[in-house]
């Protein structure tokens, strides 16, 4: 190995366009670090080693006619949430372990277009549900970091790939912390978009009001990039805003002075592991110590988040849920003549225990008689959240907090009790309910394991997020320290 | 939450169940519904109810014709097919 597979998506693409490396030889690099490490660590559910040395030899003629921009002949993983023409995209569920998409997601013909070589599809929670990768129906992915600890949910195979070096980048999606809590979790930097920023045509999806897909890279310049080449308004998505192109590196370099931040009281609890805290108090002391404001806000709501969200998501997984009927595509019971029987016996068989339990909660809430109890209490809760950040954001620019209250867990730690797995979003969660953008940055460690620290800013702010994010990193290494693995 | 409920919301939802499995659903989804009725404490009367956070308008695209998945490819993941259709099990009993 030439030793590439350490270089960052920004650093591989100048020595690409330099002509130093080739795509072929950073894809065959990023291969062999996949063979080294991926059994211990199974961050990948489907690997395309042919494709991506063909996807990596056509960036490498383009490179060559000088037609290329800052992701040409850059791997990358695609959560297998994402569908890929051609490549299996199983969502880790069995039912749809054998599904080939007929057609690519927006994000990944945008990638492709730009000539990124896709290496494979990410390991992940069943159809996004779930907090530490464990819930796939396959493998579960381990940290990198300590191998018996999760890698965070539900992109813990995109984190952990990541971190352990086997691509420079990768495509998570976001319901309700799945790209910024594995990032935390693996030390890598996670961005969740404003909603409606990144084109979801082609997501499968989990929580249509709430999902997002996102970055997850090694520093918050990479995210930029990649963002830069994702991001864009989308006809075939009715709810993609129609946003003029923007570069998101452009404003970067300029000092975080004069910048408000604001640390909501209420995201520090008391369930957080104390090295969470300390970890997060010096990220937000360096910020203070980079020209910041800091002042201490409240957002009396937050306690009221983790219920709302688990009405609304269930909710509307278990409408979204319902096209897994063994007929159109996916696992099909056959062994009936009766239509009904096989349906119930498809569903039984092809989804995983943590998806059942989220249909049926969304069809309980979404039930008659239960329905204004649960589920227009928790749309209501969802306007009072909103307006929660909304009053905050008069005050500052944005807030600084923990992405995840704890560092990563035992593998198998939480798996008996679901309300403890759904704790640890606690951080996450309301940022989706109000459709806001945020970044997670590794900002230190806690017995041995990364810990990050969470950006969040009003409705399409990433450029600030961003900007701070990367000030950060330029003054602390914390983003460059890497698990021997 | 009663088992007959667990019944009656997987039967709604199409999801068969062994007795194990029910009566497993049937403590976790009660622990849940459990931590839901904090939210009961917030007084939410007169507040509007949120379906999208971000402020969306009903989008219509130009009545243009445009190419779509050919029949072929949109058999290609069918369990089972007959010519171009997806074929199913009888839903009226003989």
């Amino acid at each position: 190995m030439a030793g590439l597979w350490h270089l960052s998506v920004r650093e591989a693409g100048l020595r690409l366009q330099r002509r130093e490396i080739s795509s072929v030889e950073l894809t065959q690099d990023c291969l062999e670090r996949v063979q080294q490490v991926e059994s211990r660590l199974h961050a990948f559910i489907t690997i395309t080693p042919e494709q991506a040395l063909r996807q990596a030899q056509a960036a490498d003629q383009r490179i060559a006619t000088g037609q290329t921009c800052p992701l040409t002949g850059i791997p990358l993983q695609v959560k297998d949430l994402i569908s890929t023409a051609g490549i299996r995209t199983t969502c880790a569920s069995r039912m749809l372990e054998n599904y080939v998409p007929v057609y690519n997601a927006t994000v990944v013909d945008k990638l492709l277009d730009q000539g990124a070589v896709v290496l494979g599809k990410g390991n992940m929670d069943e159809f996004g549900m779930g907090s530490s990768t464990e819930n796939s129906a396959f493998a579960p992915t381990h940290n990198p970091w300590n191998t018996k600890r999760v890698p965070g949910g539900s992109s813990g195979g995109s984190a952990a790939a990541v971190a352990a070096g086997l691509v420079p980048f990768a495509l998570g999606s976001d319901t309700g912390g799945s790209v910024r809590q594995p990032a935390a979790l693996c030390g890598v930097v996670g961005l969740k978009p404003t909603y409606g920023l990144v084109s979801r045509y082609g997501l499968v999806a989990f929580a249509s009001s709430l999902d997002q897909i996102g970055p997850l890279a090694r520093d918050a310049y990479d995210c930029a990039l990649v963002l830069n080449g994702i991001c864009g308004h989308d006809p075939r998505d009715s709810t993609s805003l129609p946003q003029p192109a923007t570069d998101y590196t452009s404003g970067l370099e300029q000092e975080l002075r004069g910048l408000r931040l604001g640390v909501p009281e209420e995201y520090f609890t008391p369930a957080m592991q104390p090295g969470v805290r300390q970890a997060v108090e010096a990220g937000i002391k360096a910020l203070e110590g980079l020209g910041a404001t800091v002042q201490p806000v409240s957002l009396p709501t937050t306690k009221y988040a983790l219920a709302c969200y688990y009405i609304i998501a269930p909710s509307e997984c278990s409408a979204n849920l319902a096209r897994y009927d063994g007929v159109k595509y996916g696992y099909s019971f056959q062994d009936t003549s009766n239509m009904w029987e096989a349906m119930e016996k498809t569903r039984q068989g092809g989804f995983g225990p943590e998806v059942k339990r989220r249909i049926m909660l969304g069809a309980y809430a979404l039930s008659s008689g239960y329905y204004d109890a649960y589920y227009l209490k928790a749309q209501q809760v969802r306007t009072l959240i909103r307006q929660d950040f909304a009053r905050v954001f008069q005050q500052v620019d944005a807030l600084v907090a923990p992405t995840s209250p704890v560092v990563a867990f035992p593998l198998g730690d939480k798996t008996a009790d679901p309300v403890q797995m759904y704790l640890i979003d606690v951080c996450t969660l309301p940022v989706n309910i109000a459709g806001l953008p945020a970044l997670s940055a590794p900002c230190g460690f806690s017995e041995g394991l990364p810990v990050g620290m969470q950006l969040i800013g009003p409705h399409l702010s990433e450029a600030t997020l961003l900007r701070i994010g990367h000030a950060y990193q330029q003054a602390t290494d914390w983003h460059l320290r890497r698990p021997e693995i | 939450m009663e088992l007959a409920e667990v019944r009656h919301i997987a039967a709604l939802v199409r999801i068969a169940l062994t007795d194990e499995e029910a009566e497993s659903f049937r403590q976790q989804l009660s622990s849940i519904l459990e931590q839901f009725e904090f939210l009961r404490q917030l007084d939410t009367s007169g507040v509007p109810a949120t379906g999208h956070a971000v402020d969306l308008g009903t989008v219509l695209r130009d009545d243009v014709a445009q190419d779509s998945l050919t029949p072929e490819q949109v058999l290609s993941n069918a369990p089972r097919r007959e010519g171009e259709f997806f074929r199913v099990k009888a839903v009226l009993e003989e």
